[in-house]
C-alpha cells in the first residue's frame, strides 16, 4: 500500500496533465461537431471514398455525418493515441526509473519483496488508467449533452472500454520491457506505442496485412469497428490479454532475478 | 552469535570479478570496519548481503537467517547507508524519511526528530535541492531511526563536513553501545582506525586480513619525512625510501627511540612523522601476501 501511495504521488502531476489534455481535445472535437455535423452529412460520402486514406482511418466503415461516426473516428484517435502514449510512459518508466535514478537501492533495501514491489507498481499504474478514463469518460459525457446528442451510449461504452483495456496492454507490455532496462526509457515506450497505432493503419490498408490486428492493441480499438459492428473483436482481444499476461509475467519473472546495479 | 557469517561467497559480473571468495564473520555487537581501495570488490560484498545482486556461488547468513531465503525479514532489521545517497528528487525531506518508516511499518517519528535535530537536516527542503552532505544526512536519518540490529555503511561520511561526520560517528558509537552492530565500508583508514573494533582488509576480491584493530595496525609502519638531509639516517627497518632534493621520506617500523636518537644527530631543517596513508598498509599487506 505505500508504494501504491507513493506511485500515484509521484504520477499525480503527469496524471493531471495527460488527462487534461486528452478530455481537453476530446471536448473540444466534440464541441465542433455540431458545427460540422450539417456540413459532414454532405462530405461524409467524400471521406468514405477516399480509398486507402478511409481504409486506414476505418472511414469507410461509418457514417461519418453521424455523432457516433465523427466520435469514433476524431475522438478515437485522440483518446487511442493519447492514451496509449500515456500507458506506454507509465508502463516503461515504472520499474526502470529506480534503476535510473538510483533509488531502487533506496527501495530494495527496505523489508519489502520485489514481488511485492512489481505489483504494487504495476496498481499503481492500473489505478492511474482507470482514473484517467473515469475522467475523461465523465467529461466526455458532459460535453456530449452539452452539444444535445444522443448517441448509442453502449457502442460508446464499448469503445471506452475497448480502449482501457488497449491501455492497459500496452501498459503490461511496456511494464515487462521495464524490468529489462535501466537506462532512460521514455523513447522506447513513445516508440512501441506508435507502433502499435501504425501497425493497425497498416493492417487496415490491405487484407494481406490483416495479421498485423492480432499483434497490435489497436487491433481491437478500432472505433470504427466497434461503432459499425457494436462489439469488440474477440479473436483479437484474446491476443491482446494474452501479450498483457506475458507482459506482467515478464515483469515479475525479470524483476525478481536482476542484479540492482 | 556472528551477525554477518559469508561463506566463500562468489560473484561474477560476466568474466570480470566482483569478489572471489569471501570468508567474513562478523560478531553481535561489533563495530567492523571493511577497508578496500576502490574496485576491490567492498561495494560488490555489501551489496550481495543485502540482495541486491545475487552471488554467483557461495552463501551468507546474516543474524543467522539465509540471506537469499529470508531477505525481507533479514532487511527489516538491517539499517542501510549506501555510497551515493540518492532519493525521489522532488520530494520533500520529511517525507522521504516517513516513507522510509512506512516501507518499514514503523513510526519512528520520534527517533527521526531526533536524529534531524542532531545533523542539523532542515527536513522541509526538496531532495534535489540538496547538497550532497545534506543527502548523506537524509540518507543517515533512513538508515538509523528505527534502531537497527545491524547498520551496513558504506563509505558513509563522503560529503559530510568534519564536525558532521563527527556527530554521526558520535551517534553510531551510541547506538553501538546500546548492541547494534555496525558494519563500515571504507577506504578512510583513519576512520577505521579510530572507531571500528575490528576490521577486514579486501584486494581484488578477495579478504587479506581479517583481525582486531590492534593486531592489523601492530606491524604498521610510519611515515618519515626529513628535510635537510641529503642521505638516509643509518637505521634498521627503513623501507620505500624516496628522496627529492633536500627532501628524504621512507617508512620506519623500527623503535620510536632510536629513530629520534639518530636523528638527533642530524641537521634536519623540517621534521614530519605520519601515519602511513592507505596506500602504504595495503603495500604492506601486499608484501605481507607476496611472501607467502
Amino acid at each position: 500500500m505505500t508504494v501504491i501511495k507513493h506511485e500515484l504521488k509521484a504520477g499525480k502531476n503527469s496524471l493531471i496533465i495527460w488527462t487534461a489534455i486528452i478530455a481537453f481535445m476530446l471536448a473540444l472535437c466534440i464541441f465542433i461537431y455540431p458545427q460540422m455535423g450539417s456540413q459532414m452529412s454532405e462530405i461524409s460520402g467524400m471521406f468514405a471514398n477516399m480509398g486507402s486514406f478511409s481504409a486506414a482511418f476505418g472511414m469507410d466503415k461509418i457514417n461519418f455525418g453521424e455523432f457516433s461516426g465523427f466520435f469514433a473516428v476524431e475522438c478515437g484517435n485522440v483518446l487511442g493515441l493519447g492514451g496509449a502514449f500515456f500507458a506506454a510512459l507509465l508502463g516503461i518508466s515504472a520499474l526502470s526509473k529506480e534503476e535510473k535514478e538510483h533509488t531502487a537501492e533506496f527501495l530494495l533495501t527496505h523489508p519489502i519483496s520485489r514481488t511485492s514491489v512489481v505489483f504494487n507498481k504495476l496498481c499503481a499504474a492500473v489505478l492511474q488508467l482507470i482514473l484517467l478514463n473515469l475522467a475523461v469518460a465523465g467529461i466526455t459525457a458532459l460535453s456530449v449533452l452539452i452539444i444535445g446528442e444522443k448517441p448509442d451510449v453502449y457502442k460508446l461504452f464499448l469503445m471506452f472500454l475497448s480502449y482501457f483495456i488497449m491501455q492497459l496492454e500496452t501498459c503490461a507490455v511496456c511494464f515487462g520491457a521495464s524490468a529489462f532496462i535501466s537506462a532512460n526509457s521514455a523513447g522506447i515506450g513513445l516508440g512501441a506505442a506508435a507502433l502499435f497505432y501504425f501497425l493497425n493503419i497498416v493492417a487496415n490498408l490491405t487484407e494481406k496485412a490483416e495479421f498485423l490486428k492480432y499483434l497490435t492493441p489497436f487491433g481491437y480499438t478500432d472505433g470504427a469497428d466497434i461503432i459499425a459492428n457494436g462489439k469488440i473483436e474477440l479473436k483479437y482481444l484474446a491476443f491482446g490479454l494474452i501479450f498483457t499476461v506475458m507482459g506482467i509475467a515478464a515483469a515479475f519473472y525479470k524483476y525478481n532475478k536482476k542484479d540492482i546495479a | 552469535m556472528n551477525v554477518i557469517k559469508t561463506d566463500s561467497l562468489v560473484k561474477f559480473y560476466g568474466k570480470s570479478r566482483g569478489i572471489d571468495g569471501i570468508n567474513l564473520q562478523v560478531e553481535e555487537g561489533d563495530f567492523f570496519g571493511f577497508i578496500g581501495p576502490n574496485g576491490a570488490g567492498k561495494s560488490t560484498t555489501v551489496r550481495t548481503l543485502l540482495g541486491l545482486i545475487s552471488p554467483t556461488s557461495g552463501s551468507a547468513e546474516i543474524l543467522g537467517k539465509d540471506i537469499i531465503k529470508n531477505k525481507t525479514e533479514i532487511l527489516s532489521e538491517i539499517g542501510y547507508m549506501p555510497s551515493e545517497a540518492a532519493f525521489y528528487p522532488d520530494m520533500r525531506v520529511r517525507e522521504v524519511i516517513k516513507l522510509s518508516a512506512a516501507l518499514r511499518k514503523r513510526d519512528c517519528a520520534a527517533t527521526a526528530k531526533h536524529l534531524c535535530e542532531r545533523l542539523q537536516l532542515d527536513t522541509e527542503k526538496k531532495i534535489k535541492e540538496l547538497s550532497l552532505g545534506n543527502r548523506k544526512k537524509v540518507s543517515i536519518v533512513c538508515a538509523l531511526q528505527h534502531t537497527p540490529r545491524l547498520c551496513i555503511l558504506d563509505e558513509p561520511t563522503s560529503g559530510l563536513d568534519p564536525l558532521m561526520q563527527r556527530e554521526f560517528y558520535a551517534i553510531l558509537k551510541e547506538l553501538n553501545e546500546s548492541g547494534t552492530t555496525v558494519f563500515l565500508s571504507s577506504h578512510i583508514l583513519s576512520e577505521v582506525q579510530r572507531y571500528c573494533k575490528h576490521a577486514a582488509v579486501i584486494r581484488d576480491g578477495k579478504i587479506l586480513v581479517c583481525d582486531s584493530i590492534e593486531n592489523i595496525g601492530h606491524t604498521e609502519a610510519k611515515r618519515v619525512s626529513l628535510r635537510g638531509i641529503t642521505s638516509p639516517p643509518a637505521l634498521e627497518g627503513i623501507k620505500d625510501l624516496k628522496q627529492n632534493g633536500d627532501t628524504i621520506s621512507f617508512l620506519y617500523s623500527g623503535s620510536p627511540s632510536m629513530l629520534l636518537s639518530e636523528l638527533s644527530k642530524l641537521t634536519i631543517t623540517d621534521i614530519n612523522i605520519t601515519e602511513p596513508d592507505l596506500e602504504e598498509i595495503f603495500m604492506h599487506f601486499y608484501s605481507k601476501e607476496e611472501r607467502k
